[in-house]
């Protein structure tokens, strides 16, 4: 059950601080809401932060009047914020966590999975044009990934069964993050099919010029 | 600008130079200010009753704080005051949803602070996850655990941060306090990405193994 293959904290501080495209940050997030250890390294990123923020005393101090005027314009508008829960009963055996179910619109069982060959069906998510790309697979039990190589990096994370690739078990929760130019072949584990997040590097416009972790995790 | 006076409960006046006021217990000047006691009571009582006057306490507190962050590396620009009351509002709208198991007052103000600075600026989305999800995954630990846990993580940090060495903490200050990426840390500081990283893994790995102690045994 525990979560062994984490998102580097590399990608969790770029997430913390904004500066990772919106498809790796899609998977950190997903990460997230499965992983309790990485939320509190980035709970503990936070405590960072307002450790800082607490010592900082070059501030000007606030208008007398912020206090007001805040609970003014905030009460004006109140009424729309104050829940921010999803739907759906705790009963409710959600595969996909939020905020994937709102990127694909529905649940693994609702959507409308396209078929690629090989018995694989894929539903893309929409994302910026030029910038990473995000999908969900659907790979039979027991069938592989051809395989593939990538121009940039790949991560994938598993959201229902489990798959091998290169000599270790990725299960419900974990990440993979297969390099650029690395062939590899994963394949889904026997008793049921296997669900994932994979999310790939758009090609590379300046490959020879520019290293080229520049161009997906901004960050790294 | 005379000297601040006793009576004064928020200290004015400034550090000698724009560096890290961790360093060289340069938060001394703030002996008088309320601790995280004062800070989570006030935040508890806009949560449970809305309360005018710990919210006015809460902004005289962090308000310039606050400021201080959203101006770092930015000159002093126009959107600073409106980040500064959105966020304001998102404290006394969402106090409710402050969950104390995780972290202190400060800790999330700053993330608040700091999310909406990014929305301001990002155009593309921000996928968060959802602490109210189904599919959500909790932690095991007990909630009273985790509660201790977040208290005693606020001081270790503190106490582990002094114990850096200023490179280290440097690092550490530019990443997740000012939010810069390693390449842009690497500029201001002209050292190699190289060096930039692996310092900032380090010390982020001393910090997760100081506290994983804090974890396994609350007392």
């Amino acid at each position: 059950m525990t979560i062994e293959h984490h998102v580097s904290e590399d990608f969790l501080v770029a997430y913390g601080a904004g500066t990772l495209a919106e498809a790796p940050a899609l998977l950190v997030a997903a990460h997230l809401a499965l992983c309790p250890d990485c939320r509190a390294d980035l709970d503990l990123a936070e405590t960072l932060g307002g450790a800082w923020v607490d010592r900082d005393l070059t501030g000007e101090p606030a208008d007398e009047g912020l206090p007001d005027a805040v609970i003014r314009s905030a009460d004006a508008v109140r009424g729309d914020r104050r829940l921010g829960g999803s739907a759906g009963s705790p009963g409710r055996g959600f595969v996909l966590p939020q905020p994937l179910r709102d990127y694909a619109s529905g649940d693994a069982a609702t959507l409308r999975w396209r078929a690629v060959g090989g018995g694989i069906r894929q539903v893309p998510l929409p994302m910026p044009p030029g910038g990473a790309t995000a999908r969900l697979l659907w790979i039979p039990a027991g069938e592989g990934v051809p395989e593939h190589g990538h121009r940039g990096l790949e991560a994938t994370l598993v959201l229902v069964g489990a798959f091998y690739d290169r000599n270790v078990w990725y299960r419900r929760g974990d990440v993979e993050i297969v390099d650029a130019d690395v062939l590899h072949r994963p394949v889904a584990g026997p008793e049921e099919a296997c669900i994932c997040l994979a999310v790939t590097e758009a090609p590379l416009r300046f490959r020879a010029l520019i290293p080229r972790l520049v161009g997906w995790w901004h960050h790294i | 600008m005379g000297s601040a006076g006793p009576l004064i409960p928020f200290p004015r006046e400034r550090p000698a130079s724009t560096g890290d006021p961790i360093d060289a217990e340069a938060g001394r000047g703030a002996a008088s200010a309320p601790g995280p006691d004062a800070l989570l009571a006030w935040l508890q009582a806009v949560a449970r009753r809305q309360d005018r006057a710990a919210f006015t306490a809460l902004v005289r507190y962090f308000a310039p704080r606050i400021r201080a962050y959203l101006l770092r590396g930015a000159g002093d620009p126009a959107w600073v005051d409106d980040v500064l009351q959105e966020t304001f509002a998102a404290v006394w709208q969402k106090a409710d949803s402050f969950d104390s198991r995780r972290a202190g007052v400060a800790a999330w103000i700053f993330a608040i602070a700091r999310n909406r600075r990014i929305d301001a600026f990002r155009r593309d989305r921000r996928p968060e996850y959802d602490p109210l999800d189904p599919a959500f995954l909790p932690d095991p630990r007990p909630d009273g655990e985790q509660a201790v846990a977040a208290r005693q993580r606020v001081d270790a940090v503190r106490s582990a941060l002094a114990a850096f060495s200023g490179d280290q903490r440097e690092v550490l200050r530019l990443s997740f306090y000012e939010g810069e990426t390693y390449a842009a840390i690497a500029v201001r500081l002209g050292v190699p990405l190289g060096t930039v990283k692996s310092r900032a893994r380090l010390a982020f790995r001393r910090l997760r193994t100081t506290l994983a102690a804090h974890r396994e045994e609350p007392r």
